[in-house]
Order: C-alpha cells, then sequence, then structure tokens
C-alpha cells in the first residue's frame, strides 16, 4: 500500500490531511490499522475539545489491542466521524479514507513540522527491522 | 529462534501474520481474525496446532499413575476411545496445565499438554512416577495436531480425507479413534463440532491442502481466542495458574472429589474453602474488556483474566474471577482507562454451536 504524498504524518502513525478550509482532517494510517488488526472500537476525542500538539484525544481497539491517539498539531476539534462509532472497520477497509476526526489548528505552523510521505515510508521501514 | 511447526510454510504461502507464541512462531491471522471466527461459527475453519504436545502414557500401570496424577477421575473412562478433560495440580491445588486425556485401550492412554508448559508437565509427570510403576511417558514431538472446527469440520474432512471416514464416522462427541498413524479426536477448544487430527510430521502440509481444497478456511490463534472465549473455556497462563485452583476458576466440574481415590492436590482442595469464583462478563457500554481490568461489585473487587470482543454477539465479553457472593445478572463496574463502565454478570459460555446462550444478545447477522 503507497503512502499518500498529499498527507502528513506523525510517528505515532496518524496522518493529517490540510483542507481548503484552514482545518486540518486527521486518521490513523493503513500501517497502524495492520499492526492492530480488525478494529472493533473507535473512541473521538468530544468537540469543541481544545488539543494541544501530542496530547492523547482518542482511542482505537481492535480484538487483540488498545491503541491511543495523540493530536498531530494544536486545535480546536470542529467536526469528529460519528459513523465510526457503529463502524469501525471503516478504518480497516480504507485507512485514508475513514477520517477521525478534524482540528482547526491554533498553531498552523505545527504542520510543516510532520513527516511527509517520504518520511514516514523511511519510519515504516525502520519499524519493520 | 523461534520454533517452527511442520506447517510454518503453509501459513507463510497463506500470507499468515506470524507472532512469537510462547517460543513458537505462529499464525495470529491470515488477513481478518474475525472473517476466521465467523467461518468457525458458520462454516469449517483449522488451526495448526502443533505447538500443543501429545504424551503417550503406556504401560500396565497407566491407568493407575492418572488416578493419583489428575483431578479429574481417569475411572471415568471404561470405553477405548473416550477422552476426558483434567487439570493436573501442585501439592497445594495449584494448576499446573489443564489437559485431555484420551483412553486408547488398557495398555495405552494419550495426554495433550499445552505447549508452554511442555517441558514442565513432563518433569513433573516423571517426577511423580514410581520407580517401580509399570509405566512409559513418552512425548510424540514426531506428530503435528490439526483442529478442523466448525459444523460442516466433520463432512469436509472426509472430502479431504474419504478413506478415513468409515473410521471416524460414528465418533461421539469426546471420543477418539485410531485411523493407521493418524488419530482423530472429536474434540475441539471453540464451542463447535470438528475433530483434532494428530499425524505423523511429514504428512501434515499434504493434509493441510488436502483440507483447503475441500473449502476448510485457516484461521490463526487470534480467532481461537476468541472462540474459546465465547465458548466460556479457560486459558492457561491467563484464566488460570499454579496460584488458582480448580475450585475459583469455575473448573469445580472437573474436580473429582467424590470418590475415594486421593489424588495430587487433593486435601489442599478440601482444606481450603474456594476464595472466588469465576463468572462471565457483557459490557453494557461501548469499548472493549480486557484481562487485568479491575472490577467493582456490590461484594467487593475482582479482575477480569480473559476479556476480548465477541464476532459472534458484536459485543464485548470477558471471564472474571470475582468474590464468591457475587450472582448472575448483577450490573457492576469495570475500570477500562480511567473510566468505570457498566457490565452485567453472565452465565457463561456466551455461545455454542453458533448460538448465543445470553438472553437479550441475539448471534450477530454478519
Amino acid at each position: 500500500m503507497s503512502i499518500p504524498a498529499n498527507l502528513k504524518y506523525t510517528d505515532s502513525h496518524e496522518w493529517a490531511r490540510p483542507e481548503a478550509d484552514g482545518t486540518v482532517t486527521v486518521g490513523i494510517t493503513h500501517h497502524a490499522q495492520d499492526l492492530l488488526g480488525d478494529l472493533v472500537f473507535v473512541e473521538n476525542p468530544v468537540l469543541g475539545r481544545k488539543l494541544k500538539k501530542g496530547e492523547e484525544c482518542g482511542v482505537v481497539e481492535s480484538v487483540k489491542a488498545a491503541s491511543d491517539i495523540y493530536a498531530p498539531i494544536s486545535g480546536e476539534v470542529v467536526a469528529v466521524n460519528g459513523d465510526l462509532e457503529t463502524a469501525p472497520e471503516k478504518i480497516n477497509e480504507g485507512a485514508y479514507g475513514a477520517w477521525m476526526f478534524r482540528l482547526k489548528p491554533s498553531n498552523p505552523a505545527e504542520l510543516a513540522a510532520l513527516l511527509d510521505a517520504a518520511g514516514y515510508q523511511k519510519l515504516v521501514e525502520a519499524e519493520a527491522h | 529462534m523461534l520454533k517452527q511447526t511442520p506447517l510454518n510454510a503453509a501459513h507463510r504461502a497463506l500470507h499468515a501474520k506470524l507472532v512469537d507464541f510462547g517460543g513458537w512462531e505462529m499464525p495470529l491471522h491470515y488477513g481478518s481474525q474475525i472473517e476466521e471466527h465467523h467461518r468457525v461459527r458458520k462454516d469449517a475453519g483449522m488451526f495448526d496446532v502443533s505447538h500443543m504436545l501429545a504424551v503417550d502414557v503406556d504401560g500396565e500401570g497407566g491407568r493407575n499413575f492418572l488416578r493419583q496424577l489428575l483431578a479429574n477421575n481417569v475411572d471415568r473412562l471404561q470405553v477405548p476411545g473416550k477422552a476426558l478433560y483434567s487439570c493436573m495440580l501442585n501439592d497445594t491445588g495449584g494448576i499446573l496445565d489443564d489437559l485431555i486425556v484420551y483412553f486408547l485401550d488398557s495398555r495405552r492412554f494419550r495426554v495433550v499438554v499445552n505447549a508452554a508448559t511442555a517441558e514442565n508437565d513432563l518433569k513433573w509427570m516423571s517426577s511423580r512416577k514410581a520407580r517401580a510403576a509399570a509405566v512409559t511417558i513418552t512425548p510424540r514431538r514426531d506428530l503435528a495436531m490439526l483442529a478442523i472446527q466448525g459444523p460442516k469440520a466433520r463432512t469436509k474432512v472426509w472430502q479431504a480425507l474419504p478413506q478415513s471416514k468409515p473410521a471416524t464416522e460414528a465418533l461421539g462427541s469426546f471420543f477418539a479413534a485410531e485411523w493407521g498413524a493418524f488419530f482423530f479426536g472429536r474434540t475441539g477448544y471453540t464451542g463447535e463440532d470438528g475433530f483434532e487430527i494428530m499425524l505423523p510430521a511429514a504428512e501434515a502440509p499434504g493434509l493441510w491442502q488436502a483440507l483447503l481444497d475441500a473449502g476448510v478456511g485457516p484461521a490463526g490463534l487470534g480467532a481461537r481466542d476468541t472462540l474459546r472465549l465465547e465458548a466460556g473455556m479457560n486459558l492457561y497462563g491467563q484464566d488460570m495458574d499454579d496460584t488458582v485452583t480448580p475450585l475459583w476458576c469455575g473448573l469445580k466440574w472437573t474436580v473429582d472429589l467424590e470418590s475415594p481415590r486421593d489424588f495430587i492436590g487433593k486435601s489442599a482442595l478440601l482444606a481450603a474453602p474456594p476464595r472466588a469464583q469465576m463468572l462471565g462478563l457483557v459490557l453494557q457500554e461501548r469499548g472493549v474488556l480486557r484481562s487485568h481490568q479491575e472490577v467493582e461489585t456490590r461484594n467487593g473487587r475482582g479482575e477480569i483474566t480473559s476479556g476480548s470482543f465477541s464476532p459472534t454477539l458484536d459485543s464485548s465479553i470477558a471471564l472474571a474471577r470475582l468474590p464468591v457472593s457475587v450472582q448472575t445478572a448483577e450490573s457492576v463496574k469495570v475500570k477500562i482507562r480511567d473510566k468505570w463502565l457498566t457490565a452485567r454478570t453472565v452465565k457463561y459460555p456466551f455461545v455454542r454451536n453458533g448460538r448465543s446462550l445470553i438472553a437479550g444478545l441475539p448471534s450477530s447477522t454478519r
């Protein structure tokens, strides 16, 4: 599975996508869902919550394990994908389509500091060894 | 270096996710453990369980040896082929292992033990064998083991191995038969019908392929765990170990305290009343129950020993060690991360032969 070039990535395996309206959409990567296996539970941050970069803000759980979700950048939660509550398997079916939540960045410069696709690819390869 | 079963190459060919399971390289899943789970409940799936060890107990003194070694009563085995589930205890009543013993004929028993405990089991068995006893204990590392489980498992086994049908079609539940160098037990760890087949290691890849061709789906340890949890079967090292007795982890039914027979650990069981009991839990809110989560009841605290997501019930379920005064259908709280969520105590098994046994919780339609 190729890593989309239009997204930014964290070393904790979230992706972040800048939108035209200035918000940033967040999800977990294909690699992350592959490590976890079949997902059965997603907990998103509540609407309006103000997050700091790197803050624990949600959970994804597979049959086998639970994994925390961290805010890739600082900002306020302006949308959450409620569909995942009843259909967490959508992340397994397409990790880059099944977004988790959307942030209104409080410090847009943080986005530039995230990994690009090539940097994330290196991280995934390093973890495999 | 991880130990490999004779089917390792077959797992790789199917792109299994291989993991370290107690020193063995074993398949966790072949893509989706939930799909594998449903396949076993509705059709037929197969597990490579060659990491488990068959131990042959042969000789005139075999029955007497097992009489004192096992907490369940081996004298319940009078008809050749009959199988019995039992715990093997230490002197203080702690569980060293849980196992199945098959009675083959007056001079031959076969015991199947867990992989992680196999070496210690062998040492224990040898140390408890009287020097003069006419018993030989032989670990059968030359055998592979396959569990084929599900409502269509036996039919598909006979499709793959038509010549075995006459020797195995009359087998009742918890009976076994030998067919040449193959051993068929109508036993399993999923709550479904099926066979566990032991066979010479070199023949395992051929049987695996024949079963694939007959439409049996490969299933990994991930599905095996959710299936056995739904079936309410304990997992050694998780729901029980040498610090608990069978009386407080739901295995009282496997302990024979009625007959005058003495066995290792019996006096300890009689001297100490159970300090806990095992009950099932069904989570009433969104989330996933996991082992070691704390449980708060009206009568004190307990702990989850096994918890997961139940694909059949589309809910989270668990086995929990709780104070002896807790009843079924009570509401309890479970600590998941920093929150206390509500769960209901239930009698288990949760699922048997593809169907939910929990009132108000139908089988998933997936």
